[in-house]
């Protein structure tokens, strides 16, 4: 390819022609390339980073006080991210009488993502359908997305209440707000933690131990 | 014994076709390329599901470093502005040159009260004194009001009304940092903005 033939005619000994064969050498130039090459794969930044959309409720103190109080007890769950990466959830109202109210989960497939899926099961699998139905049907992605807001905001979707803890990880978050784009979740909110939650938990590390203790102190006061 | 005879062969190989393959290679990543914006600081994001990209102009991005330092970047054109604002409002007062200087650096991260002995210094110590010396974007949710984190989110946001909020913190960052950061743009009705994560592939159909 990189052989070029030429005549030499002015060569030493003139009257003599002379097939010369020109090769050109082809490595200094791999060799600047594969510098080059490098340099731009390093400074490149191929993929653009992802990012997560969250509104978070104004801090407004009044405003949000009635807005919990708002959420239906049997709709609302309340997850309590611990520390080294331990996870908490109870349903509806806290109760302070029994520890094993309060449960323990991870951020596992099996563990939140088994336990959101299964308490929003309904619109789930209407999401499941109305995937098939888009690739069956071809549907457009507005349509789709309408109707899948639709969906998720079902008067009897769970409502999930995140509560983190001081000693939680900013991946602990994430990964809880992530549980609840897989599972279809739509309302959520990241709340303060409440002296009661962190009571709870305690309670439950000592399966139960305070409120015993509260029952006997009642009981010395009678 | 007839000797045998080992024919003689070039060791040079044709490198023509790996000329071609490179000069191919080296098209596509110079044209595809956009160039990674120098972080002061290595951040660890988490990784998510979320497919949403994030814009490439219009954004402060606040950089939370694990031990809750926190740093600042925008586009170019905001700088400026912004550190006006910042400045008049804890009454500092800012050189042209010094601003020239503000304008090219691409994070900042330094109490007001150090802005100005750090754009004072050569430009490629500046960074690495930022990084080795400062204590980042100073932020106090006690309700004082040197919260200058507060203030350099208000310039930001009224130099650029579109302007969209990206938090890119450290996946080990503890809550109590993170929550700063959110109550004080809380406070400041900025209720909505972004996380900035690496994509998570998941496993199975949800």
């Amino acid at each position: 390819m990189a052989e070029v033939e030429q005549k030499d005619s002015g060569g030493k000994k003139k009257g003599k022609q002379k097939k010369m064969n020109i090769r050109v050498d082809f490595t200094p130039m791999v060799d600047m390339n594969m510098l080059l090459l490098t340099f731009f794969m390093l400074c490149t930044s191929m993929s653009k980073p992802q990012t997560m959309e969250i509104s978070m409720p104004s801090n407004d103190k009044t405003l949000t006080e009635q807005e919990r109080d708002k959420v239906a007890a049997s709709r609302a769950i309340t997850l309590i991210l611990g520390s080294n990466d331990r996870v908490y959830y109870y349903s509806g109202e806290p109760n302070y009488e029994d520890w094993t109210s309060l449960q323990e989960t991870t951020y596992k497939d099996d563990g939140l993502r088994a336990m959101l899926l299964y308490r929003n099961q309904e619109v789930v699998s209407k999401i499941r359908e109305l995937k098939k139905e888009k690739i069956e049907t071809k549907m457009s992605d507005e349509e789709y997305d309408k109707r899948a807001a639709e969906i998720k905001d079902s008067k009897t979707a769970p409502i999930v209440i995140i509560k983190a803890t001081d000693d939680s990880t900013y991946k602990n978050l994430i990964d809880a707000l992530d549980e609840m784009h897989i599972c279809s979740i739509n309302r959520y909110a990241i709340v303060d933690l409440a002296e009661g939650d962190e009571w709870l938990v305690e309670n439950y590390e000592k399966k139960g131990e305070l409120t015993n203790q509260i029952d006997r102190e009642q009981m010395q006061q009678q | 014994m007839p000797k045998v005879k080992v024919k003689r062969k070039s060791t040079a190989i044709d490198m023509t076709a790996m000329s071609d393959v490179t000069v191919l290679l080296l098209t596509f990543f110079m044209l595809t390329s956009t160039f990674v914006e120098p972080e002061p600081v290595q951040v660890a994001v988490p990784s998510s599901v979320s497919e949403i990209k994030i814009p490439e102009t219009n954004v402060l991005q606040i950089l939370v470093e694990s031990n809750g330092r926190i740093f600042m970047g925008t586009d170019p054109g905001m700088r400026v502005p912004m550190l006006q604002e910042v400045a008049a409002e804890y009454g500092y007062e800012f050189t042209d040159q010094e601003l020239a200087t503000f304008q090219a650096s691409d994070y900042f991260g330094v109490p007001i009260a150090q802005m100005k002995s750090l754009l004072n210094l050569p430009f490629d110590q500046q960074t690495t004194v930022m990084v080795e010396q400062g204590t980042g974007i100073p932020i106090d949710t006690t309700a004082n009001p040197s919260n200058e984190f507060k203030a350099w989110v208000k310039a930001a946001r009224k130099s650029n009304r579109d302007m969209r909020i990206a938090i890119k913190a450290a996946q080990n960052t503890p809550y109590s940092e993170i929550h700063k950061v959110m109550s004080s743009l809380q406070d400041l009705r900025e209720n909505r903005y972004n996380l900035i994560t690496t994509l998570k592939s998941v496993s199975g159909d949800f």
